[in-house]
């Protein structure tokens, strides 16, 4: 891309939108203003996903302006650009931005300028997370998605939506304050170590420090802790499940689909290759989380009456698979942790969608007031039944093949325990069809009792509108998602050489492999060792 | 046109009829009333692939032909493509899928021609008929997996095609749960196929399988197996299948009889070379067989509505599929596979039909004012059919008497060879055989009294519907009677493409035997293990008289026993065999027995331990966390009292201690 700003468009284009939006007259005006951003958005960065260079999907592309954020003593700048690994994440971010504008169109009665205006500022933040390649920069859009969404949940939400909004908040504030204390101590470390003694927060000059094995375990447990928050790992997912059922419609949409997602890519992209042996080192202990996620997850889904509820613990349950999928490192498992991203996003997302229209003609929640409702509205239950199996993982739909790839590469890791974890996590393969079946059973079939249901009106042209593309992605992920994967495969590749020669090095710092080493030394070299410099990624 | 082209087609036209069915009329509802357009379209989608698979059936195989279509996923060195393969064992199963099919797709026409949702059912089943394509055509695991769990699907989205009534979603949940159980087996034997071979290609696991450990072999040969329980309705597993019954009568006998539960038999054919590296594995897949082949018969026997009498039935002669696969007649499992589909789907085609004539009666009964006990699947309601179902009566019969074994029909072929088979093994030095083979005796026995009980409670006797001198069922249309007329036809003859043994003495050979298993040189797609000591013709000859002579019995022992006590019969056998009876008619409390060690326990934990302990514990600690920092926050607030003497004691005090701690 000859416009160096292009990656910087994208991202700020729904913030000026959002001041902008003020001028607005209407509410009318605003939703359709709203609109008309989050589709330029989109289409401004599809050449994203036709200018990538595949085959070098491990480097910085679109990148990149690079100036001082703070001051110029500092090596804090502006740096953005995207990677095999972030790109389907913009794309997701951009693609989900008008359904969300969509979704909330007759939903969003009060206030829809405030509204719409947190929903753009809102994607700025989760586009720049996705891009920024600079930790400190990474943080404050990470941050910056938090208060739009306080307000989104603590204004527009349910009865409970204060309780939830605060709850929300505090528990992702408190991780992700410790991560500020990792990522400070961080760029001093290696601004001593690395860059002439200049504190630095750039990415490349973080991931070229070889942290300290002491220094590792718990800066590790700094950053993992704010992302498990996020995603949410068990047992700290309970923020969860009152944000879902209180947000509106879009905010769950927008959290299920982008934010639970920010957790995960931060594992990927900070913990694992910055602190890899510390990751190798708690992989018993996150594997087993993972799969406590996967299999209490679905089993607590099945007990809720609330079908949003149902919806936000099976969250619980398929992110389980993804950080199973991250700390199984290999290939296969890191691979389908990535598409898995992008597979729940939509599916999860789709539910979402789905319930909130049901809402929208019930003004309920709850399953037992539902029942039958395929006759009176066979459109929306086709798209449901769809989506839910999706969301189960039937071969053929996205959903599996996430799924496959992370079992099947976990079942092959060396890590420890992790077959054992993997026939456990595969158990949830049963239990998705028992929880959304169960869903599907209760609301959409046996006899149409009530009055109300029967009259209620099937999908309206804007609902296709939303449902359409992403059955369409469900479908083309599900048979075609080759053409996706390729853009992770080689950043994944190269993440897996990194952490293996990180490891490899440690292990020399190792005082009783030193001696071994030594003893190597005296025998003549079979290969000369690479070094560190010329493998790692520069910027 | 290339092989690619046909292979092609034949697996994407009955995606497209799906496509075109399900969504087009979805959308726009007028085109629902044109009932004749969209049947056409959905028989045309099946037939032409039958026409296809035919065409290549007829120009024969020189070799095995793998049509790649592109990369579907993978990683790294790991890759699995959308592929198929076309052999002469792919060939036959989808000559089967797609010829039943298509057979019932045109009875479909008749039976549902009053449904509603005429179009709906059309979809499902052409997409059925996709999915099963892929199962059996797959060149690798994951491309038949995708079939494997695809049919699941329809046959979930069929048994509750009437969905308004609470029973019929359950059974589609449960059949769909209970094949997820076997799904999870299969999956797990691929993620060990993959660590070890790193393809899950089917000839990179049929020729890699040496290198792998007689124990990894097991292992993923009993996975397998556990998978193959589930879709095709064995001990432990088969607890879906008689509830599926309650899908329309088509569905039935497509996918709950013909096609999709034999899918089983057909992984274990495909992978036959595999599962005979496997020797303790293949003793459990026959006694597991043998043993459901007589638990599913003596249900049968006991059971009233006619629908389900054949479920039972249909797992009772699964269950001889497998005694076949676990003896390592491979061949002869597909051959019963074969066989069977022709004279079951013959048979829940014949019942739909009879289903259907009580259904018109139920219906006039009702128009009269009758408010009593009507069942129109009960056969207690049913008798003297044969006078008003005269097409009907006459091909059930015949159907009943090849399941029955009765000589020169299909079933007695295929179902002697088994038995042959079994006693060949035993006596080559596997005792299991002898006892698989014993239960396959008394089993055929059973099935020739079962299935004779059921023609004679339904076409024989006296009417016993209420008003059955005024009210009177009558015979389908030819869409329905022309199919049913076909498949009897092929229930008598079919069984000659796999001749005994015995018949090499007049110069006859074993076409199926040696289209599969291979002849002169030419190594087919299907293993046969190597048998060294070779029973004699004498005895082959008493056995095969053995056969015929259990299933004549039985059809005259049941003929007779029902013709003299009629209804009466079912209490005379009750009265003999006391608690025994009531096991068989409860099915042996297996459901009862999964609901209380893992239905119940699983859902009521999760009611009511897992959510109130992720409410009141785990979210529980979070905010008494959280209050725990409240009262923090309010105490410091209390700190800040605004005296600046205060804070200068407070920092001596801290700096004190710091020095303290620093010292000590």
């Amino acid at each position: 891309m000859e416009f160096a700003h292009f990656l910087t468009a994208i991202i700020f284009l729904p913030l000026i939108g959002a001041l902008l939006m003020l001028l607005a007259p209407t509410d009318r005006a605003v939703r359709l203003f709203a609109l008309i951003v989050t589709i330029a958005t989109f289409l401004l960065s599809l050449p994203l996903w036709f200018g990538f260079d595949v085959a070098a999907g491990a480097e910085l592309q679109f990148s990149v302006v690079d100036f001082p954020l703070i001051s110029e003593t500092l090596d804090v700048r502006y740096l953005v650009g995207v990677d095999g690994f972030s790109l389907l994440l913009v794309l997701l971010t951009t693609f989900l931005g008008p359904i969300v504008v969509l979704c909330s169109w007759s939903y969003i009665k009060e206030s829809s300028k405030g509204y719409y205006t947190l929903l753009l500022i809102l994607q700025t933040g989760m586009t720049g997370v996705f891009c920024a390649f600079d930790v400190l920069l990474f943080y404050i859009f990470f941050e910056l998605t938090l208060i739009p969404m306080y307000f989104l949940i603590g204004i527009w939400g349910g009865e409970r939506r204060i309780y939830a909004a605060i709850k929300f908040v505090i528990y992702t504030m408190v991780g992700s304050l410790l991560m500020l204390v990792a990522i400070l101590y961080l760029g001093y470390a290696a601004g001593n170590a690395v860059n002439g003694g200049v504190f630095t927060t750039n990415y490349f000059k973080l991931l070229s420090f070889d942290v300290p094995l002491g220094m590792q375990s718990w800066l590790f447990v700094l950053f993992a802790f704010a992302f498990a928050i996020k995603v949410p790992v068990f047992p700290f997912h309970t923020w969860l499940p009152d944000a879902h059922v209180q947000a509106p419609t879009g905010g769950s949409v927008i959290l299920a689909g982008v934010l639970l997602k920010m957790g995960t890519y931060g594992l990927v992209r900070f913990c694992l290759p910055f602190f890899p042996s510390a990751s190798a080192s708690h992989t018993v202990l996150i594997g087993i989380l993972a799969v406590i996620g996967i299999v209490y997850g679905a089993l607590v889904s099945r007990a809720q009456s609330d079908a949003k509820k149902l919806v936000a613990y099976s969250s619980v349950s398929h992110l389980g698979f993804v950080v199973l999928g991250i700390f199984a490192v290999t290939l296969e498992s890191i691979q389908g942790a990535m598409i898995q991203m992008i597979n729940h996003g939509i599916s999860t997302g789709a539910l979402f969608l789905i319930v909130g229209m049901l809402y929208e003609r019930r003004h309920t929640r709850l399953m037992a007031d539902y029942g039958g409702i395929a006759k009176s509205v066979p459109v929306l239950t086709f798209f449901m039944v769809l989506t839910a199996l999706a969301s189960a993982g039937l071969p053929g739909l996205n959903g599996f093949v996430g799924e496959f790839l992370i079992l099947v590469g976990a079942f092959s890791s060396d890590a420890p325990g992790m077959q054992v974890l993997t026939v456990i996590a595969t158990l949830g393969v049963i239990l998705a069809a028992v929880y959304l079946l169960w869903m599907l059973s209760r609301m959409f079939f046996g006899p149409l009792t009530s009055e109300s249901n029967r009259k209620m009106p099937d999908l309206n042209v804007r609902e296709l509108v939303i449902l359409a593309p992403m059955a369409l992605l469900m479908i083309l992920l599900g048979l075609m998602p080759q053409p996706f994967l390729k853009v992770s495969e080689p950043a994944a590749a190269r993440l897996l050489e990194v952490i293996e020669q990180k490891r490899a090095y440690a292990e020399i710092d190792d005082p009783q492999l030193q001696r071994r080493l030594e003893l190597m030394e005296r025998m003549p070299p079979s290969s000369t060792t690479p070094s560190a410099d010329e493998s790692l990624p520069q910027p | 046109m290339s092989t690619d082209l046909i292979v092609q087609l034949i697996i994407l036209l009955p995606l497209a009829g799906a496509a075109f069915l399900g969504l087009i009329p979805l959308f726009a509802r007028g085109i629902r009333a044109y009932k004749g357009f969209l049947g056409a379209v959905g028989v045309l989608m099946v037939a032409i692939p039958f026409g296809l698979t035919a065409f290549l059936f007829a120009q024969g195989v020189d070799s095995v032909y793998v049509a790649t279509l592109y990369t579907w996923l993978g990683a790294g060195d790991f890759s699995v493509s959308i592929a198929y393969r076309v052999d002469e064992l792919s060939i036959i199963m989808t000559l089967v899928v797609t010829g039943v099919g298509a057979l019932i797709h045109v009875y479909a026409v008749g039976y549902m021609a009053e449904d509603r949702s005429f179009w709906k059912f059309f979809a499902y089943l052409n997409l059925f008929i996709f999915m099963m394509l892929n199962l059996v055509l797959a060149d690798n695991l994951l491309v038949m997996f995708l079939g494997w769990e695809g049919v699941g699907l329809c046959s979930y989205l069929l048994i509750g095609f009437w969905y308004e009534e609470r029973k019929n979603s359950a059974a589609a949940s449960k059949a769909f749960i209970v094949n997820r159980v076997g799904d999870f087996a299969f999956l797990l034997a691929m993620f060990i196929l993959v660590k070890q071979l790193g393809s899950l290609d089917f000839d990179s696991v049929l020729t890699g399988a040496e290198a792998m450990s007689e124990g990894t072999i097991a292992t993923v040969v009993l996975l397998l197996f556990v998978g193959a329980t589930g879709k095709s309705a064995q001990i432990p597993l088969f607890i879906w299948l008689p509830d599926a019954m309650a899908g329309p009568t088509p569905v039935s006998a497509l996918i709950h009889a013909a096609t999709m539960v034999t899918s089983g038999l057909y992984l274990l054919a495909r992978l036959s070379s595999l599962v005979l590296m496997a020797p303790g594995v293949m003793t459990l897949i026959a006694v597991i067989g043998a043993v459901t082949a007589l638990v599913a018969a003596t249900i049968a026997l006991t059971q009233r509505d006619i629908k389900r009498v054949l479920a039972y039935s249909t797992v009772s002669q699964l269950g001889f599929m497998f005694m076949a696969a676990g003896v390592g007649a491979f061949f002869v499992a597909v051959f019963h596979v074969v066989t069977h589909a022709f004279f079951k789907a013959c048979l829940f085609l014949g019942s739909g039909s009879v289903i259907h004539g009580m259904h018109h009666v139920e219906h006039d009964l009702r128009h009269k004012g009758y408010e009593g006990p009507f069942d129109a699947q009960d056969m207690h309601y049913m008798g003297g059919l044969k006078k008003y179902l005269p097409v009907t009566r006459w091909t059930y019969l015949i159907a009943t008497l090849a399941i029955a074994g009765i000589p020169l029909s299909a079933g007695f072929f295929s179902k002697d060879e088994i038995l042959f088979k079994a006693f060949e093994y035993g006596y080559d030095g596997n005792p299991y055989a002898w006892f698989v083979w014993g239960v396959g005796i008394v089993t055929a026995l059973l099935t020739a009294f079962y299935m004779t009980r059921s023609y004679m409670l339904t076409f024989e006797g006296k009417a016993r519907w209420p008003m059955q001198d005024q009210l009177h069922p009558h015979e389908s249309p030819r869409t329905m009677t022309w199919p049913l007329m076909i498949l009897a036809g092929l229930s008598v003859v079919g069984g000659f493409i796999g001749l005994p043994k015995v018949a090499k003495e007049i110069g006859l050979s074993n076409w199926i035997h040696d289209y599969l298993v291979g002849h002169e040189g030419h190594l087919g797609p299907v293993a046969e293990p190597e048998i060294h000591a070779h029973v004699s013709v004498m005895v082959e000859i008493g056995l095969i008289l053995l056969g015929a002579g259990i299933a004549v019995v039985g059809v005259i022992w049941a003929w007779r026993f029902f013709a003299r006590y009629e209804l009466g019969g079912d209490q005379v056998i009750q009265n003999r065999f006391g608690a025994l009876y009531r096991w068989w008619q409860s099915s042996y409390y297996w459901d009862r027995f999964y609901d209380r060690t893992l239905v119940r326990p699983v859902i009521g934990g999760a009611e009511k331990a897992f959510a109130p302990f992720d409410q009141h514990i785990v979210d529980g600690l979070v905010n008494a966390a959280g209050r725990v920092a409240m009262v923090f926050g309010w105490l410091f607030g209390r700190l800040q009292t605004g005296v600046v003497q205060n804070y200068a004691l407070a920092i001596v005090f801290g700096t004190v201690l710091i020095i303290a701690l620093i010292l000590l």
